[in-house]
């Protein structure tokens, strides 16, 4: 009696569980065959007064100063000809059907007691490196909330310190023994963003056909979302941040 | 006949799964999961956690544990902020939980120079139940396990090799930057430190011999540099420095504690005096990028 009950349960689970993996792997095929795909590219301007980029003073690390022949400035807000903005993180916010597995590791360079790039965006799970390319010690130390903060002292000359975050964040970056260092994590649930560069002009590549809210990220400002259209080919949209001097 | 059974059977369980969540729901309001060192009891109402910290520590820490206390505007350094769930005191290594035991250490131990004091009044059953309530204010308590805490090999001997093995290291790893050359907390990074909240934070002073806020034993003083204090400036070397290294540097970190008769500041005066010539000092112009 009692083994027939079982063997009857048995097969109602085992029926029930075939029915979900039925109505659940189509959905997946479909995302992942979308067939046209195009580009996403524009330019990051500024209104208002942005505030000026200040001098650095390396002098108490003569290892980093003697490397800049001329004083390194503030990257909080980088402007470039016409307006422009530098290390503005654009990425596809949602409806993102498709965002494929990174290839391969971001590096993130301590080099000239600077942070290179001043922004890095990388994938969720992403494997990172950060390397120490001075003749100083630093310590690294990104200022996560929703990810688990740490901080690591990396003396000249010892392996990258590997890394990995699992939540979408905008991480602040700094080294508390040079305290002018400050640089940015973008990690990021999609596999399509792109950074501004120093004439503020993004691209991003390979975006499947499909209407998506495409977002602008800037440290200092409040970030930037329009809906944007793809149907192949290259599509244009700009983006443009309010800057205050302060 | 059949469907009885069958309904009977449902109906039991139901009732079984239904008993099971309101244990583990009160489980979690007054015991923290897989919590090991310390036999847990069922105290009366007034002693959970909850309770306790309405009484002691809702001024300063409040009541979102988000150190928005009505005592916190008044208080410097300010009270740990439970809702981030970062904690200075940990034999975890950096990024992750301290233990059960690590929080009541810290509650037990209270934190020297700070406005958190010892918590001896209270019984262990009640600092327990404490460390129930303050791991209720972040998610992370649910979706992360603590950390496993580092190995902490037996303590090399105490000799002056050790000492100068352990200043060489204090040079190399730019420890001077924000303790100073002589441990006294004024390096060239000492008056630009913030912790993680932007607070002004002092680098510790060794000379004067306030205890470790992490513990006083030698033992604590490798815990320290090896899992780092999460939320301050000072980093973990666990990746960086071995262990007998570590030792070492716990050796010249005693023997810079002026105000404390330590075995190693003894062993360091008797070599400086013979050889004051050959001792080469700590800071910028012996530093590995070389000087100016």
């Amino acid at each position: 009696m009692k083994v027939k009950y079982f063997l009857t349960f048995t097969v109602v689970v085992a029926a029930s569980c075939l029915l979900v993996a039925l109505f659940t792997s189509p959905a997946h095929s479909r995302a992942a065959s979308v067939a046209a795909s195009g580009s996403i590219t524009g330019k990051i301007t500024y209104t208002g007064t942005p505030p000026k980029a200040k001098p650095i003073d390396m002098a108490k690390e003569p290892s980093c100063a003697k490397q800049h022949a001329t004083p390194v400035t503030t990257e909080e807000v980088a402007t470039g000809p016409d307006n422009t903005l530098e290390y503005v993180v654009v990425y596809i916010s949602s409806g993102d059907q498709a965002p494929s597995a990174p290839t391969e590791g971001a590096r993130y360079d301590q080099k000239g007691c600077q942070y290179v790039p001043h922004v890095l965006a990388f994938q969720v799970n992403q494997d990172l490196q950060i390397y120490n390319d001075d003749q100083t010690s630093h310590n690294i130390h990104p200022l996560a909330k929703a990810n688990q903060e740490w901080n690591k002292s990396q003396p000249p000359g010892t392996p990258p310190i590997d890394a990995k975050y699992a939540k979408p964040e905008f991480i602040p970056v700094k080294c508390n023994i040079h305290p002018w260092m400050h640089g940015y994590f973008a990690v990021l649930g999609t596999s399509h963003f792109a950074i501004s560069d120093k004439d503020g002009i993004y691209k991003i590549a390979g975006v499947p056909a499909g209407t998506y809210k495409v977002t602008a990220w800037q440290e200092k400002s409040s970030p930037v979302t329009q809906d944007v259209t793809v149907a192949g080919g290259e599509t244009k949209a700009d983006f443009s941040f309010k800057v205050t001097p302060y | 006949m059949r469907l009885k059974n069958l309904a009977l059977g449902f109906v039991s369980a139901l009732l079984i799964l239904s008993l099971g969540g309101a244990a583990t729901a009160w489980a979690q309001e007054s015991h923290p999961a897989g919590r090991t060192g310390y036999a847990y009891k069922d105290g009366p109402f007034e002693d959970s956690g909850k309770q306790l910290y309405g009484r002691y520590c809702i001024g300063c820490h409040g009541p979102e544990g988000d150190s928005n206390g009505e005592n916190a505007p008044w208080i410097d350094p300010k009270p740990r902020d439970f809702t981030l769930a970062v904690f200075k005191c940990r034999s975890t290594p950096t990024g992750t939980l301290p233990t059960d035991d690590d929080l009541y250490n810290a509650i037990t131990r209270g934190f020297v120079t700070t406005n958190m004091p010892a918590w001896k009044p209270l019984s262990p059953d009640q600092r327990a139940n404490l460390i129930a309530y303050v791991k209720s204010f972040s998610p992370r308590w649910k979706a992360e396990k603590p950390g496993t805490p580092i190995t902490i090999p037996p303590e090399t001997p105490i000799n002056i090799d050790s000492v100068l093995r352990g200043r060489a290291l204090f040079q190399k790893m730019e420890c001077w930057k924000c303790h100073g050359p002589a441990g006294h907390g004024d390096g060239p990074s000492a008056s630009t430190l913030t912790d993680s909240k932007d607070n002004p934070i002092r680098p510790y002073n060794f000379s004067i011999g306030t205890r470790f806020k992490c513990g006083t034993t030698n033992q604590d003083l490798y815990r320290i540099f090896m899992t780092g204090l999460d939320g301050t400036p000072m980093p973990s070397f666990a990746d960086v420095i071995k262990p007998d290294e570590a030792w070492d540097l716990v050796h010249f970190l005693r023997s810079l504690q002026l105000a404390l008769p330590t075995q190693e500041l003894a062993l360091w005066k008797a070599y400086y005096a013979a050889h004051a010539s050959e001792v080469k000092p700590i800071g910028p112009e012996n530093a590995p990028g070389g000087g100016k």
